[in-house]
């Protein structure tokens, strides 16, 4: 069905009076007030609720439908941390009211910190930075600081793997570095004679994602890590896929210097949208002196901010406060929820999964992208055998699991494999829901086969059928114009 | 499509061409093109750029991915094509011909000898493709 924009629904003059405030309000001067009405659209209070109920049932969410988005790790945020995290003692929270009223904010922080310290086996965290690209940022620009602190101006290249997050080139560019990108054997791992030949006395650091991308853990990462320390560089690990090892394995212990992480993959928090996302960052001794500001302290059994007094050598503040606060919470009640024998559960279950999809999807006839690797928190089948023997691409299952009623995985990334799903299940979906998933995917295998022009004009049972992607990019026609009213 | 016997190609898909005036024509290959899907930008190297060979000179995006053309030689850019920037598609359509990307005058002439013969860049494609 067809949804009218809430503005095709305005007609002059209706109004939700219950809406409209009781008075004027008193402490803005007149010449301040507007005289003429806002272009608006004029609707009942009912059409507004019908409007927009009916728009957020058209949603494919993770509270509807199985969403096994591949690199984004789009599990259940239990209900728990929002409650909690709503509480008026946080919400009415002033960010500039005195340390010593907020101490029980102060400790959530300071303990969500140290939780995260331990789970990643770093030595400081803050968790400034807004969002994971922010995180990334932060990254970085303390690996620049460390070198810079020392007088090592000329390491300025970032070395980055082609199965890296997508993110991290875009990253070290924004710092100002210069990307080096080495390949990927066939089997997964990096190629690590090409990263002996490109490490030097320019290089500032490697960025990596472990496991990486193409869903299989990075086996010779102690080698990686001692060939860039011996080099004169840093490791930097992208927390995109930790929900893969979270409990089990600690990056600090493989030899990272620096992580950033997404509160909102692993931790559990709302994300997809827009956000708001964290992108808290972990650092190893070397990079301590450098953290971006503020973070929590704890002096005998009081909290209080540390700034630029305490930590001088900072690369300074990424946000006016304290990153986003309210998901920062979120992920402290769902950290305490789990505890430490919950986190392994995390990586057990978000494993256990993916390779129980991965198995049954191979026994239905679809091919793994990398057949020998156990799979890590998600895997890629590739779609190129189909695409040669019968003429369907990727983007048509994507488009026709649609109508199956499950959100598509990743397509197209990473980049390397051929006609690529990147499916990732995660920790929280039931057997029963990755087996609808299975019969989906051999439904619509089957259908390629009998009835491919099906899966071409996927999705058939959506308010909106395949969109012509090449004309939505090129003509971007985003605004409702009044005269066409 | 086959490939032109005529062009010289890079492992990464880009093509060629030596023009009669000594300057040289690149752009990307059909297989690149079919492998991208359809292209909805091209950004492409402004004239009197100087670049090496193997350096990033141009990015093609597409529904599906932004990707780097990598130059096939050294030497300065003396033209590009201006119209792509409307109509990238012409690079889906006609890889060899309208699609070209940038004419470059080359400075070291034996880099062209090193590059692929269309027969060798079909074996990689080949290769590619099990």
């Amino acid at each position: 069905m067809h949804e009218k924009l809430i503005f095709e629904h305005s007609r002059t003059g209706r109004t939700a009076t219950a809406q409209f405030p009781a008075a004027e309000p008193a402490d803005i001067p007149a010449g301040l007030r507007r005289t003429k009405r806002p272009l608006l659209p004029e609707v009942s209070e009912l059409q507004a609720v019908r409007h927009f109920t009916r728009l957020s049932q058209l949603n494919f969410s993770i509270d509807t439908h199985f969403y096994p988005l591949g690199s984004c790790t789009m599990k259940y945020n239990p209900r728990a941390c929002n409650t909690l995290a709503m509480l008026p003692e946080f919400l009415s929270r002033h960010p500039y009211s005195p340390d010593a009223t907020g101490q029980g904010f102060l400790g959530c922080l300071y303990e969500l910190q140290e939780m995260l310290r331990e789970v990643t086996g770093m030595q400081g965290v803050s968790l400034t930075p807004m969002a994971g690209a922010q995180g990334e940022f932060a990254g970085v620009a303390m690996m620049r600081a460390y070198h810079q602190a020392r007088g090592d101006l000329a390491r300025v290249e970032i070395i980055v793997p082609d199965a890296a997050h997508g993110t991290n080139p875009a990253t070290a560019t924004m710092c100002g570095c210069k990307v080096v990108e080495i390949p990927s054997l066939p089997n997964g791992d990096i190629d690590i004679d090409a990263l002996k030949r490109v490490v030097g006395p320019a290089t500032a650091g490697i960025m990596l994602t472990n496991p990486s991308t193409l869903g299989v853990f990075e086996r010779r990462i102690a080698e990686v890590a001692g060939i860039v320390h011996d080099a004169g560089g840093l490791l930097y690990y992208d927390g995109a896929n930790l929900n893969a090892i979270l409990g089990k394995v600690r990056p600090g212990d493989m030899g990272f210097d620096v992580i950033h992480m997404n509160l909102h993959k692993t931790f559990s928090t709302p994300h997809g949208g827009g956000g708001p996302g964290s992108g808290a960052v972990g650092v190893g001794k070397r990079l301590l002196p450098f953290m971006p500001i503020p973070v929590v302290g704890k002096e005998g059994n009081q909290y209080r901010w540390l700034t630029e007094k305490d930590l001088p050598q900072s690369i300074g503040r990424l946000s006016g406060f304290m990153g986003n606060a309210g998901v920062l919470l979120r992920a402290y009640i769902y950290m305490r929820m789990l505890g430490r024998a919950g986190m392994q559960r995390v990586s057990e279950y978000a494993t256990l999964n993916a390779n129980y999809l991965l198995a049954r999807l191979k026994a239905a006839g679809f091919d793994a992208a990398y057949s020998d690797r156990r799979a890590s928190h998600e895997f890629i089948i590739t779609l190129k055998r189909q695409s040669r023997d019968l003429g369907v691409s990727a983007m048509d299952f994507a488009k026709r699991l649609l109508d199956h009623g499950f959100h598509a995985p990743t397509t197209y990334f990473p980049l390397l494999v051929p006609e690529c799903l990147l499916i990732e299940p995660t920790e929280t979906e039931a057997k029963e829901e990755l087996d609808a998933f299975v019969d989906a995917m051999a439904a619509i295998l089957a259908e390629a086969g009998t009835d491919p022009d099906k899966l071409h004009s996927a999705p058939h049972t959506l308010p909106v059928r395949r969109l012509d992607d090449v004309r939505a990019a090129k003509q971007l026609d985003l605004t409702w114009k009044a005269a066409q009213a | 499509m086959t490939t032109p016997a005529n062009l010289k190609f890079l492992k990464s898909h880009e093509w060629a061409r030596t023009e009669s005036d000594g300057t040289v024509t690149i752009g990307i290959s059909d297989h690149a093109q079919n492998a991208l899907g359809d292209l909805v930008f091209v950004d492409v190297p402004e004239v009197g750029k100087t670049l090496k060979s193997g350096e990033a000179c141009a990015v093609v995006e597409s529904v599906k991915a932004a990707s780097d053309v990598y130059s096939p030689v050294s030497g300065e850019v003396v033209a590009n094509n201006d119209a792509l920037s409307a109509t990238p598609e012409l690079i889906n359509t006609d890889p060899y011909g309208a699609g070209w990307i940038a004419r470059i005058r080359p400075t070291n002439a034996a880099e062209i000898a090193q590059l692929l013969d269309a027969a060798a860049y079909d074996q990689v494609v080949a290769a590619e493709a099990h």
